[in-house]
């Protein structure tokens, strides 16, 4: 009974969160509704006892995701009203709501759920967490350490493409060059 | 009504998920545009953990889990080329990037 | 003895491969020496051959390869020599070689000198593997050979468009006997199983006579068309638009005569079917007669040559439809020497008087080239049938073979036409060689030919005089394989009646051509004349109107048929398709160009439309998979497993 309370709230303030992300016209009101949105995710992630993943969603979404976020936006001054040239809204949301129920068509089919049999069974007695770390560190270890490369690339990748300056390496200059780049700039400023 | 059962659970992330389609199809602003593709992200990641929990099956869970590190790196390195974009041509409207016309 | 099998057949197409690499180059004299020696080769692997036969010895098959080897049906690249094809191997190499000698001096100074060697080989590897194959198949390869050869050398000259003309018609008209002709083989095969002549040949012994008619009549068509009987004949003499070498090896000695050998090979089948002969008999009657009239007012001479030619293919089928094989091969071989020597002398007077051919315009040739009047005479003397040239054993023979079966229409015309044919023939060397000089009005400087060219006829000559000898060997050799036997007319008055009467006919005809155009005071005619304007010169000179109708009635609507279907069918529906086809593809890319806008958005709500479709597809397939106990039964319904 709580959990359908809990269920039917946060189910109606994800989606009214993630309509306003589409629908305004104001870039700051869809970052905010969005990062409410996340919020409201994690808890689902709680009720449905995923508590590692519900908190992972805070920090790393909400707290890192929608940081850069902003950052991005103070970037591209998209504080003010966004003008957009209406799509034709009629195809829009008329493929929309048709992949929508294809979707549900097919996951609710009981041919699907007679079907499933489950892999990595939870262990009971021990806490999310633990099942966690038992199952990431041992069957999931070589996509954690390849998604832990990714992240390092990726990191790179976002140094490089947004830093200033980028093209010049100071560890593979002289002394001389970096001295003679440094009076240059100096020039430059003055 | 009142048991919430996996179906619930499945519709949920499909009615997220089409709002994410609408505002991808929406959206001219390639900003908001990642907005919406986040939103898409999410819905798959509630069905993932919702699997997860009614069959007591972990993989749910991991593939979320992954889900997120990716979405992560993604938004790292898109919101890098976007810099790089609007440092050249000063604005991010899709209407506006029609290089790759056939 | 293989061995000289391989040499006669293979030598001319060595020849002709060695004169092939040259065609594009200025005249080699070498091409012709060695094209000549590879013939005088097979000649004498011929002869060695020949000489085997005759002693006795038996039949040499030799099997090169398999051809075909599919279900039911296996032909074989085999080989023959038995009394029937060395007789003809003898025959076609011998005038090839001759030919090929008098081409070096006529061809002297032509500019495809090489390309005629060339074809000329061709054609003479074709023949051999005519006359060598020992089943139908390999009959029709060497068949079509020729034609294809004989176009070639008919159109030698193929800037002249009137060369061109002969040569299309030759090639057309065989094609359509040729139809014939395969029906006729086809036919073979489906009722007897095998292609061979042997096989073939015993299994028509167990066939109903209607089926081995049918496959007569067949076989027939197509030696129509080769040897140019009615109604195919037209090509015949159109055909001497190509250079005189090529009319006297192709039109006098070895193509057309391959028509009367398919008869003669395929006896077995011919004399079980004695109508079939019987219309084949009188069919060569009538057109030996036909010929014989269309020669006596042409002012041509080729194509009094030709039509000569034609006359005498009418009696080797007269003989052959009457069942006298032996006799018709033996007028073939004859026949082919001397009226080779007389086309070869004729190429000599044509050269001599810069190509004029209307006789008319020459007279008193003989002072001036004496050797070739010699031959000439002697070589029309041959096929007036005088005794003791090579014609009158063939050609009495005939007679003979008419009378002893009582077949007394075909005696009297053909005996009409042997008068006939020496008018004619003496008519052209009298207005030639005799009279007076009318060439000088037109300023010719005549000259004998070159002296090799007169040696190289010179064995055609011998053997035109002394064939006649060979006649009784010949039957002997030929009598098993033939199932010949001699003519045996009741009493021995009736036969030197026969005989002397046969003389002394031939030669009143010869005296009243001497007569009438060995004088002095012949003018040239020049249309007006009383007789030029008679109904019946006016219907021989113009062949009986039949190339005319051929041209009105037959060509003219086809052409214009052809026309129709080419706007009506082929440009309209068939090249309207293709190009609709193409037009649809090329509509349908360039609409579908505008999905390709550069625009993220479309590009996005492409991909959302494909993830529907993907979506309906999954589901019905789902639908299907679930509910397939039920739809099976629907679906075997509609015929759908």
């Amino acid at each position: 009974m709580f959990e359908a309370i809990a269920f039917y709230l946060f189910a109606f303030l994800t989606i009214a969160m993630f309509y306003i992300t589409v629908t305004t016209k104001h870039a700051l009101y869809a970052l905010t509704a969005l990062a409410a949105g996340m919020i409201f995710i994690s808890a689902f992630f709680f009720i449905l006892g995923a508590d590692f993943l519900g908190v992972v969603q805070i920090i790393v979404y909400t707290g890192a995701v929608m940081a850069l976020y902003a950052f991005g936006m103070m970037f591209f001054d998209t504080t003010r009203e966004v003008k957009e040239k209406q799509g034709n809204k009629a195809i829009i949301v008329g493929l929309s709501t048709l992949a929508a129920v294809l979707i549900v068509l097919i996951v609710s089919a009981p041919m699907i759920s007679d079907n499933i049999v489950a892999l990595y069974p939870a262990i009971d007695g021990v806490g999310n967490i633990q099942e966690i770390g038992l199952v990431l560190f041992t069957k999931y270890l070589i996509p954690f350490e390849v998604a832990a490369i990714m992240l390092l690339v990726a990191m790179v990748a976002g140094i490089v493409l947004a830093g200033k300056k980028m093209d010049i390496s100071l560890t593979l200059m002289d002394a001389e060059e970096i001295k003679a780049n440094e009076e240059k700039n100096k020039k430059v400023l003055s | 009504m009142m048991e919430i059962g996996l179906n619930h659970y499945l519709v949920l992330s499909t009615i997220l998920f089409a709002i994410g389609l609408v505002g991808v199809m929406k959206r001219k602003n390639l900003l908001l545009l990642f907005f919406a593709t986040e939103i898409l992200l999410n819905a798959v990641n509630i069905a993932f953990a919702a699997i997860s929990h009614y069959y007591g099956d972990l993989t749910g869970q991991m593939f979320a889990f992954f889900v997120i590190a990716i979405a992560a790196s993604e938004v790292a390195v898109g919101l890098g080329l976007l810099i790089v974009w609007y440092k050249r041509h000063g604005n991010i409207d899709l209407d506006a990037m029609t290089s790759m016309k056939g | 003895m293989e061995k000289y099998l391989y040499i006669a057949l293979f030598a001319p197409f060595v020849s002709s491969l060695f004169s092939a690499l040259f065609t594009a180059t200025p005249k080699k004299l070498f091409t012709g020496i060695v094209g000549s020696a590879l013939i005088i080769t097979s000649l004498i692997s011929s002869t060695i051959l020949l000489v085997y036969i005759l002693k006795g010895g038996e039949p040499i098959h030799v099997e090169l390869m398999t051809w075909m080897a599919t279900g039911g049906l296996y032909i074989p690249f085999g080989f023959v020599v038995d009394q029937v094809s060395v007789t003809m191997m003898m025959v076609v190499t011998l005038v090839s070689s001759v030919v090929h000698v008098y081409s070096i001096g006529y061809m002297d100074h032509d500019k495809g000198f090489n390309r005629f060697f060339a074809w000329l080989s061709a054609f003479v590897f074709s023949m051999m593997i005519l006359v060598m194959s020992d089943n139908y198949a390999g009959l029709f390869i060497g068949w079509e050979g020729v034609g294809l050869c004989s176009w070639g050398l008919i159109g030698f000259w193929f800037h002249k468009e009137s060369a061109s003309w002969a040569a299309n018609e030759a090639f057309i008209m065989n094609r359509i006997a040729d139809l014939g002709m395969l029906i006729g083989i086809f036919l073979v095969y489906w009722n007897t199983g095998t292609l061979q002549y042997d096989g073939a040949f015993a299994a028509f012994h167990h066939l109903d006579t209607a089926t081995l008619s049918w496959i007569g009549i067949f076989l027939f068509i197509g030696a129509m068309g080769k040897s140019a009987q009615f109604p195919l004949h037209t090509w015949l003499a159109d055909a001497m638009e190509g250079p005189t070498p090529v009319s006297a090896l192709i039109h006098a000695a070895t193509m057309v005569t391959a028509g009367v050998y398919l008869v003669i090979r395929s006896h077995e089948l011919y004399s079980l079917i004695p109508s079939v002969g019987l219309f084949i008999a009188s069919l060569g009657t009538f057109v030996a007669l036909f010929a014989a009239s269309m020669a006596l007012v042409n002012r041509d001479m080729k194509r009094i040559i030709a039509y000569s030619t034609l006359s005498q293919l009418g009696y080797m089928f007269a003989a052959a439809g009457l069942g006298a094989y032996w006799v018709a091969l033996f007028h073939l071989m004859a026949h082919a020497f001397f009226k080779a020597l007389l086309f070869l002398g004729a190429g000599n007077v044509m050269h001599a008087m810069h190509d004029e051919l209307d006789p008319f315009k020459m007279g008193g040739l003989k002072k001036v080239m004496k050797w070739t009047w010699i031959m000439m005479t002697i070589a029309s003397l041959a096929l007036a049938g005088i005794f003791p040239f090579a014609g009158f054993f063939s050609k009495d023979t005939i007679l003979e073979a008419a009378f002893a079966d009582h077949h007394m229409v075909i005696y009297g015309v053909l005996l009409f036409t042997a008068g006939l044919t020496a008018f004619y023939s003496f008519r052209l060397v009298a207005l030639i060689f005799h009279g007076e000089e009318r060439y000088k009005l037109f300023g010719i400087h005549p000259h004998e030919a070159y002296k090799f060219m007169l040696v190289g006829m010179s064995p055609l000559l011998i053997l035109a005089i002394i064939a006649g000898i060979f006649q009784q060997p010949f039957f002997h050799m030929v009598e098993e394989i033939l199932s010949a036997h001699e003519y045996h007319i009741h009493s021995h008055v009736t036969v030197w009646i026969m005989l002397l009467g046969t003389q002394i006919f031939v030669g009143l005809a010869i005296l009243y051509a001497y007569r009438k155009y060995a004088r002095s005071g012949i003018e040239v005619p020049d249309g007006t004349s009383e007789v030029e304007n008679s109904f019946v010169y006016k219907l021989l000179i113009n062949q009986y109107y039949i190339p005319y109708f051929y041209e009105e009635y037959i060509v003219k609507p086809y052409r214009e048929l052809s026309k129709a279907f080419w706007t009506e069918v082929d440009l309209k529906v068939v090249d309207a398709t293709v190009d609709g086809i193409a037009g649809v593809i090329y509509g349908t890319g360039e609409k579908t160009r505008a999905m390709q806008s550069g625009n993220l958005s479309t590009m996005l709500k492409w991909m959302v439309v494909g993830l529907v479709v993907l979506l309906s597809l999954a589901v019905v397939f789902g639908l299907a998979v679930r509910y397939s106990d039920e739809i099976g039964p629907i679906l075997s319904g509609l015929g759908v497993n």
